[in-house]
């Protein structure tokens, strides 16, 4: 079926089999590789993107129920330029693989868009869905903590 | 190119240093192997084995190339070339031959338009099977008559090691334990995918996430029959590696049906075939004896370990020799026996992962050591200082340890380690989480050290070499260093490291790492901890050569005496100056370096005895856990480490090898196991298979030794394996501390921490 969605502020045209996930339109429709596949099942977060503001797995999201709605990806989290999260997990060595990194980035800006300065757990909380099999989560955590402080605007060693 | 990076400021060695895929990897942009993409691309899919072990009696494709878009089939007998493929022995047919020996084996290939086609072709695919017994138990493949599960036998290596008078009985105290450790998955959260294209000259292109991309072009070639020239691997970007990109997955098959089709073709596996589609880490069972004097002097260790290989060879032969080498840990002792069998079984293949056998032992020989700390009475820490390996000491296998060796070094950081704040009240790190329906009235804390040992590079005489070449060449804004090396960036940061070390040499701040593919000579494989300092050596020789031919054409210019080499100048001692750009006008400096480490020689096979081993790595852990002893549910709240990496080039991303290896060991201590029913992968999805998330990983606090190898590039030992080693094995330690009571069964499940706490209390710890 044919219907429109708004990716990363733009306007799209999207024909689809009803089977199709939000995540296959994503990957091979729209062009937008950066939301990553890895388990098929909403299990590790890798395709993370934003519906209609909330965080949702790509690839547990019938592409037909994204229509309408509008949809953020790791092409648009940071508009022209890199969130705070992307500036953050780059300065503390919080990427390796980067595989994860693109859900890693969705699920953690969205927490710092609820509450900018998260205690420690609560940002393990927002990241549980997330699996990362290098890094050991302890430079994430780093990163996550950074970019809190510099949306807050206390630079960045505040 | 996922590897075309873009020049970024980079410090030299020894700074923290930012990875120059960075910006790509949190922008989305960065290219993996499963991003691939060209025109005119078939999809390919594969039939797998769903029986353990069966006589292929007949295949029919014929309804499969009626299938609506299908482009080709292939089987057995559509390989050109040597109808095997293996990593360092060719044992494997590349689709099945006449016999499939493990569920989940390749035996028929398709390429399609789509890949709901190539997926729905397979089930068009007739294939008549005789099904036999398998043998899916690696004691009964060991026993006399055992059925052969494959025409090279059961057994692929019985590594030996004999050390001293072995079968002595001395020591005041003996401790026998029995251990087993289960398979563990990489769980690399990239899946197998490659894509594969004919070229102009009549040979064929692989883009893969490999390891080794010189290893992969030698079997490709072999079996699709091309000249090796004809053959260009190219390295695709790979999401993590941890050894289960060592072996070929999907390239040789996406490369046939290429060749069959004349078209580009993809592959890409789902989690569920991913979980049969690379080795894993094997599963031990370890018999061990450990004998002591009354004052805590180890004396004898005997072991007899038994790892199984699964249907085919991939590297357990040398994972066997790895885990035979290091079964006795970082100590001093004078006899030793052990004896590591691998045995093929008709369950998926084993082979490499993170601590390559080393991982294994060190549940064993670490338990050991607290068993008999328990029967000496002496604090476990005490007792591993008085028997630590030190400088000059001979290892298990005979080698004469140079350099500083940490052990005790690390032993007394962990003992000084401060203690982490007390048991916290907060529901959310309760062991089990918010799934804890307790006010946590059954939680006990722990403490549990371990400490591990391995070689870094490649082990028993190997002969590792890794080639750069390094281009010095005047760009339009000065002059530019280019490097360029097969080396596999996995996400450990090799990448990062090849430019730091380039910065550093020429002191130049435009350095561009080039892609890494099959047209410079091998790094050699991501693996064994060796990659910064064989292809950084590599990286560094070129680089010392190019410097000497930018000096000979200063001299050439009128420059004398003492050169030094500084913001883009190169300066004499008199104050005079060249500038590199003009002297790069009469064209560019180009050095192609291949570097070896020092000589090794073969282990003796009678004894494992010899100089088998460029160097090693020592490493250690503490970990503290809150344990829930009635519901069996572990929090690990602390981890700790002390590690010896002797230089840290890149200190940032030493430290998140450490933290991301501790990780792996923690799960394969708690959590980890691929778990198999008659050959079948019960949990192939990261819904049954669990690897640690942001709940179950504390911070790690790491403490990095630098005591520089005598021998290696820059003094470097390699970090990437021992966080992996001695995490696990301390986090178990700790849940016996808390719970008073041995658990010989890794991953420790909540089962064997109730189990344990109801047996008998003859079997108490007396720690």
């Amino acid at each position: 079926m044919t219907f429109q969605v708004t990716v990363n502020g733009r306007r799209r045209t999207v024909t689809a089999g009803g089977a199709a996930s939000l995540l296959d339109v994503l990957r091979d429709d729209l062009h937008l590789p950066g939301t990553k596949g890895a388990c098929e099942e909403g299990e590790c977060g890798s395709c993370t993107v934003w519906l209609d503001g909330e965080v949702v797995c790509a690839c547990l999201v019938l592409a037909v129920q994204a229509a309408d709605r509008d949809v953020v990806t790791i092409e648009g989290i940071g508009g022209d330029g890199r969130h705070p999260v992307q500036e953050e997990l780059i300065r503390t060595g919080g990427i390796q693989c980067g595989f994860c990194t693109p859900g890693i980035v969705m699920a953690a800006a969205d927490l710092l868009h609820r509450d900018a300065e998260p205690d420690e757990d609560v940002i393990r909380e927002a990241l549980a869905g997330n699996l990362c099999r290098c890094t050991g989560y302890t430079k994430v955590l780093d990163a996550v903590q950074a970019a809190g402080r510099r949306m807050r605007g206390q630079g960045l060693d505040a | 190119m996922s590897t075309a990076t873009t020049p970024v400021v980079i410090p030299g060695i020894g700074a923290d240093a930012q990875r120059p895929d960075g910006v790509a990897k949190v922008s989305g942009d960065f290219a993996y192997a499963s991003d691939l993409w060209m025109p005119d691309l078939l999809w390919g899919a594969t039939l797998r084995s769903p029986h353990p072990r069966a006589r292929i009696r007949r295949i029919d494709i014929a309804g499969a190339l009626r299938h609506a878009g299908v482009r080709a089939v292939l089987t057995i007998d559509d390989v050109p070339g040597r109808r095997t493929f293996g990593l360092l022995m060719p044992d494997q047919p590349v689709l099945a031959d006449a016999e499939v020996r493990y569920v989940g084996e390749p035996v028929a290939i398709v390429a399609a338009d789509h890949m709901d086609q190539a997926r729905a072709a397979l089930e068009q695919i007739l294939v008549d099977y005789e099904p036999l017994e398998p043998v899916v138990d690696p004691m009964s493949a060991m026993a006399p008559g055992a059925s052969v599960v494959h025409p090279a036998g059961n057994l692929l290596r019985h590594f030996r090691l004999r050390r001293g008078q072995h079968g002595r009985d001395d020591g005041d105290v003996v401790v026998r334990s029995v251990y087993t450790v289960g398979t563990q998955d990489q769980a690399a959260l990239g899946l197998e995918s490659s894509l594969a294209f004919p070229t102009r000259d009549g040979g064929i292109e692989v883009q893969a996430p490999t390891q080794w991309a010189h290893e992969d072009r030698a079997q490709l070639a072999a079996s699709l029959a091309l000249p090796i020239e004809r053959v260009t691997v190219v390295v695709a970007g790979i999401g993590g590696a941890f050894g289960a990109r060592e072996d070929l997955s999907v390239q040789l098959h996406c490369a046939l049906l290429a060749r069959a089709t004349g078209r580009p073709v993809k592959m890409v596996l789902s989690r569920e075939e991913s979980f049969v589609g690379h080795v894993h880490r094997h599963p031990a069972r370890m018999e061990y004896e450990h004998r002591a004097t009354r004052a805590g002097r180890l004396t004898a260790v005997r072991a007899r370990i038994v790892l199984d290989g699964g249907a085919y060879a991939s590297t357990s032969p040398k994972v066997a020799g790895n885990a035979g080498a290091f079964a006795t840990g970082p100590y001093a002792v004078d006899h030793v026996q052990v004896d590591v069998f691998a045995v093929r079984t008709n369950n998926p293949p084993n082979g490499a992962m993170r601590g390559f056998g080393a991982t294994q032992v060190c549940f064993g020989h670490e338990a050991q050591m607290n068993r008999l700390a328990g029967e000496l009475g002496i604090d476990p820490l005490e007792l591993r200082r008085r028997n630590a390996l030190r400088s000059g000491d001979v290892t298990a296998t005979g080698q004469t340890l140079r350099g500083v060796v940490a052990v005790t070094e690390i032993v007394d950081r962990l003992a000084t380690m401060p203690p982490p704040a007390a048991t916290t009240v907060s529901a959310l790190r309760r062991p089990g989480g918010t799934g804890n329906t307790t006010r946590g009235e059954g939680v006990v804390r722990g403490i549990g050290y371990a400490l591990g040992m391995k070689a870094f590079c490649f082990t028993e005489g190997f002969d590792d070499t890794a080639e750069a070449r390094v281009t010095l060449r005047a760009g339009e804004q000065g002059p530019v260093v280019e490097v360029r090396s097969a080396a596999s960036e996995v996400g450990q940061g090799i990448s990062t490291v090849q430019v730091q070390i380039a910065r550093s040499e020429l002191a130049l701040a435009t350095v561009v790492l080039l892609p890494a593919d099959t047209t410079v000579g091998s790094a050699g494989s991501s693996s064994a901890s060796r990659q910064t300092a064989m292809t950084g050596g590599a990286v560094r020789d070129a680089c010392i050569a190019v410097r000497r031919q930018l000096f000979a054409r200063a001299k050439s210019a009128g420059l004398t005496g003492h050169l030094t080499l500084d913001a883009a100048r190169v300066h004499a001692e008199g104050g005079t100056h060249l500038s590199v750009q003009a002297l790069l006008e009469e064209g560019p400096i180009e050095h192609t370096a291949v570097h070896r480490h020092r000589e090794t020689t073969p282990l003796d096979p009678a004894t494992g005895q010899g100089d088998g081993f460029v160097s090693f790595m020592f490493v250690g852990h503490r970990a503290v856990v809150d344990v829930d002893a009635e519901l069996g549910l572990v929090r690990v709240v602390d981890l700790g480490t002390v590690q010896d990496v002797g230089l840290a080039l890149n200190p940032q991303a030493v430290e998140g090898q450490i933290e991301g290896g501790s990780a792996q060991g923690l799960g394969l201590a708690l959590m980890e196991e691929v778990q198999l029913d008659e050959g079948r992968v019960r949990n192939a999805s990261f819904t049954d298979y669990l690897i640690p998330t942001a709940m179950d990983m504390p911070r790690v606090r790491s403490v990095i030794l630098e005591h520089p190898d005598p021998d290696a590039a820059y003094g470097v030992k390699g970090a990437g394996e021992p966080p992996t080693i001695s995490s696990g094995p301390a986090v178990v330690a700790a849940v016996e501390q808390a719970i008073g009571h041995p658990l010989p069964q890794v991953p420790v499940r909540p089962e064997h921490i109730v189990a344990a706490r109801l047996a008998t209390a003859g079997d108490r710890l007396t720690r």
